[in-house]
């Protein structure tokens, strides 16, 4: 057996964690001396339980099986001993011991945008433009293929065609959630769908706040959108400073509960980040080229009362014609990609969204980064 | 002594003729039915004595048989106790047979003689003036739905007595006219200008009822769904005599035709519970009876928070949807009632109401979200050709908002639209651009060139399916034929694309 073989079948043994793992290779002196161990070494080093299953695993399976599955799917395997394992993963605690990855790992800045499964319109609204602004300015788009805003954010990123990476609480080859095939194929021939876990292994409760840390791991920022305070992207979001990795927050409605999340992280001195430009400005990226558009004099008008999202009924009322009209409209305008129409029938203007010229609470760079866990228990 | 009296049932919507027959004979005193009688023909006995004998007349203490020919039809329904009573009186001699004669009767007697209101009526009067009888008399109550039918002389009769003095020249009545028909059409309860706001859904409205389509409303819950619905019936145009006649003949036989009910001028407007059965919606019972799609004939079927209705019941409105009648087949009969009607689907986005909402949290699982969506069939979709999300009103709007157009100015509109479907239409089965074949459509509706580029575009840009192009061309249609359109332009097909929100992927 390799020592590629040797992480391999470590990493796929169940009911043993990440850090036991990481404990058993270190005393043995390398992964191919780990699988190796004997049963009473086993029992002494990791206690009966954990002895007991990875003897178990490791007596069951063949690395040559889990790898025969992984191409069966499409996937490769990159271990720890691989020279593409991916280098931020390298600097985190407990890294996976190896990641399956259907297409390939794209190598650009990478940031996560995360956030509630059940956003309101405009959230979903928010994190895909985000994400298609930061994949137009060429950054990586990282998040975890969950319905809502994970969702949106792929979604986001491959509009423009940018690079984006899914990282599933599953095997690649699982179809969790249903009804994300479709988005999961698209992410891996943009980007990749990632996981630690083999081909074929069903979700599980606890696999997700392990996926966190390797979305936030995987990235040099995070971005949550919207979250409730017992939302999953606040965990993230912790993890994300644990690592070391910048935390920026999206500013919502006092109304709204899914900005407590956001402005809980805020509070404690997250990055402002109205738009993708004050992610950029502070990870020091050019934004991307923004397409222009010829418009006629009342369309024009339209857009500009559209900086807000609105019902057509409005535009009625703000006597830019019938209601008819209106809908013929915003339809063309829709089709040429200058509105968006948001769930539940509102219309939002897609062109214009400049950076802001005035200042805001974080305006410094300084401020804004190197943002870490210690600062957070300091300034509650 | 032998009598005969002409009268009728109604199977389905048409009547067929029943004749009743009795003999008075020597023997063992008794009252027998024979004729493949129903428990409430069987009983009608009982209702004939006591009504023979509280009108004054003679129970004769002979042996009576009555025979309601055909005998191997099922008879069903007490409109055969009038018609049994005067065949009794004329067999006992307390009547002259020949008054009888060319005449049909229909009613339910009640003990004392006094003659009730049955069901079917105006179907038995259509019947009588087919086969050429020129007299009816029928209770009181329903005299005014008979006489709808012109070339028969129609008598409403309250009592027992009062029919018999009538037959034998003591009593002379007047035959009924009907005051429906002339009039003009009454005035609607409801008007569009009470709806504030919502001009999105009030368009959508206008353009279903120019076109004939059907129409799915989507909203939170309070966002007046229902009122505008309840306002569509108000701006479609006015039924025609033949059309009246149809609906008024679907409301008698179900017996729900209001008490000296005439014509009925309103287009129908029928709201069903959404635990109504399959049986309520679509009709059904032994021998079967209209249910909600028939009744709502030629006029709306609203149909609010359509995914609780019983997935089958909702399954079963397509043939009505699709070809504008149901065809029920029961081990008594088989019968094909018309139900052409405009269907408004109302539901809200999610089981809580909130999805959507830019401040509400919607507190459903995305599953309850798509188990409460898939209840509403792909199939059943395809039949509603406009979608229309229905916001929740501010408050703003709701206090100073503008009251709208008054439904007879839209109702103008849609008039003109419906003429020209007429004429392009004319001499075809179908007279509107709903009911329309595909062929004919993808013919008349073809856009411009910049329409087809525009629809192209939206094909793949917003995700809108293959089978929602249809339904686009005939909304397009409609819409540039409310203009007065000749062509179909790219600003038709683009509002038209606006109500297909729930064909898009994206």
């Amino acid at each position: 057996m390799t020592e590629r073989e040797a992480w391999i079948l470590l990493n796929a043994a169940p009911g043993v964690s990440v850090r036991v793992k990481h404990r058993l290779v270190e005393a043995a002196g390398g992964a191919q001396e780990a699988v190796a161990l004997g049963a009473r070494t086993l029992t002494e080093w990791v206690g009966q339980r954990c002895a007991r299953r990875l003897w178990e695993f490791l007596r069951r399976v063949s690395p040559a099986a889990l790898l025969e599955d992984a191409s069966r799917c499409g996937a490769q395997v990159v271990t720890l001993a691989d020279p593409e394992y991916p280098q931020a993963l390298r600097e985190i605690p407990d890294p996976p011991l190896a990641l399956y990855v259907r297409g390939r790992l794209p190598d650009p800045v990478r940031v996560a945008v995360v956030g509630s499964r059940n956003p309101s319109p405009d959230g979903e609204y928010v994190a895909q433009r985000m994400a298609a602004e930061l994949a137009a300015a060429g950054v990586c788009v990282v998040s975890g293929l969950a319905r809502g805003i994970d969702a949106a954010a792929h979604r986001g990123a491959l509009e423009v065609g940018g690079p984006t990476v899914a990282v599933l609480g599953c095997g690649v080859d699982v179809g969790y959630p249903a009804g994300h095939e479709g988005l999961a194929d698209q992410v891996a021939a943009c980007g990749a769908v990632v996981s630690e876990y083999p081909p074929g292994t069903p979700p599980a409760k606890y696999h997700f706040p392990l996926r966190n840390r390797l979305i936030s791991g995987l990235s040099h920022a995070v971005v949550v959108v919207e979250a409730t305070l017992r939302s999953g992207a606040l965990i993230t979001a912790d993890l994300a400073l644990e690592q070391g990795r910048e935390v920026f927050a999206v500013p919502g409605s006092v109304l709204n509960p899914r900005s407590a999340g956001p402005h809980r992280l805020l509070r404690e001195g997250a990055g402002w980040a109205e738009s993708a430009a004050d992610v950029l400005q502070a990870l020091g990226i050019a934004p991307g080229p923004s397409p222009q558009h010829s418009v006629g004099p009342l369309e024009a008008r339209v857009l500009e009362c559209l900086r807000e999202p609105r019902f057509p009924d409005e535009l009625v009322g703000a006597g830019l014609g019938t209601a008819g009209a209106v809908n013929a409209l915003l339809v063309s305008l829709e089709v040429r990609g200058l509105v968006q129409r948001l769930p539940g029938g509102r219309y939002v203007s897609q062109v214009g969204q400049q950076p802001r010229a005035c200042g805001c609470p974080a305006e410094e760079n300084g401020a804004r980064s190197g943002f870490s866990r210690r600062d957070r228990t300091q300034t509650p | 002594m032998l009598a005969k009296v002409r009268s009728s049932s109604v199977l389905g919507l048409e009547a067929y003729p029943v004749e009743v027959e009795v003999d008075v004979a020597t023997g063992l005193p008794g009252f027998a039915i024979v004729g493949l009688p129903d428990t409430a023909v069987q009983e009608a006995k009982e209702r004939v004595r006591a009504a023979i004998k509280n009108a004054n007349f003679e129970v004769p203490t002979r042996r009576i048989t009555v025979n309601l020919a055909p005998a191997d039809v099922r008879k069903e329904g007490p409109s055969f106790d009038l018609p049994m009573a005067v065949a009794v009186l004329a067999a006992t001699g307390q009547l002259p047979a020949e008054a009888c004669e060319g005449t049909l009767f229909l009613g339910e007697l009640s003990l004392d003689g006094a003659v009730r209101p049955t069901n079917g009526v105006l179907s038995a009067a259509l019947h009588a003036a087919q086969s050429g009888l020129r007299r009816l008399v029928v209770p009181a109550d329903n005299a005014q739905e008979a006489a709808i039918v012109p070339g028969v002389e129609v008598y409403g009769v309250s009592h027992l007595l009062e029919a018999a003095r009538f037959l034998s020249g003591e009593l002379l009545l007047t035959p009924v006219t009907s005051n429906g028909a002339h009039e003009p059409e009454p005035d609607e309860e409801v008007d569009f200008s009470e709806v504030r706001g919502q001009e999105h859904a009030k368009r959508a409205l206008e353009i279903a009822a120019a076109g004939g389509h059907n129409v799915l409303l989507v909203g939170p819950p309070g966002c007046g769904k229902t009122m505008l619905a309840r306002r569509l019936p108000t701006i479609l145009p006015p039924m025609t005599w033949e059309e009246a006649v149809e609906v008024t003949r679907i409301y008698s036989a179900a017996g729900a035709l209001p008490a000296r009910g005439s014509l009925m001028r309103r287009r129908p407007f029928r709201a069903p519970h959404h635990t109504a059965s399959y049986a309520a919606l679509l009709g059904g019972g032994n021998v079967p009876r209209p249910g909600e799609v028939s009744l709502a004939h030629h006029g709306v079927l609203f149909l609010d928070e359509l995914p609780e209705f019983h997935r089958d019941a909702l399954e079963a409105l397509r043939q009505p949807l699709e070809e504008g009648r149901v065809t029920l087949a029961r081990a008594a009969a088989t019968v094909t009632f018309p139900a052409r009607f405009t269907l408004v689907a109302a539901m809200n986005p999610c089981p809580c109401g909130s999805r959507g909402d830019r401040l509400r949290e919607c507190s459903c699982t995305p599953s309850q979200v798509r188990r409460y969506q898939a209840k509403v069939s792909g199939p059943l979709l395809d039949r509603i050709d406009l979608h229309v999300e229905v916001p929740r009103l501010e408050s703003r709007t709701l206090l100073d908002g503008q009251t709208g157009e008054p439904s007879s100015v839209i109702r103008d509109r849609v008039a003109r639209a419906r003429r020209l479907q007429e004429q392009r239409y004319a001499g075809k089965s179908y007279r509107c651009n709903a009911h329309a074949p595909g062929r004919v459509l993808r013919k008349v509706a073809t856009p411009d060139a910049a329409g087809r580029e525009l629809l192209r575009a939206a094909i793949e840009r917003l995700g809108l399916s293959a089978r929602a192009h249809d339904r686009v061309l005939r909304v397009a249609r409609t819409i540039a034929d409310l203009e007065g359109s000749e062509n179909v332009t790219a600003a038709h097909v683009a509002e038209a694309i606006q109500y297909r929100s729930l064909d898009r992927t994206r």
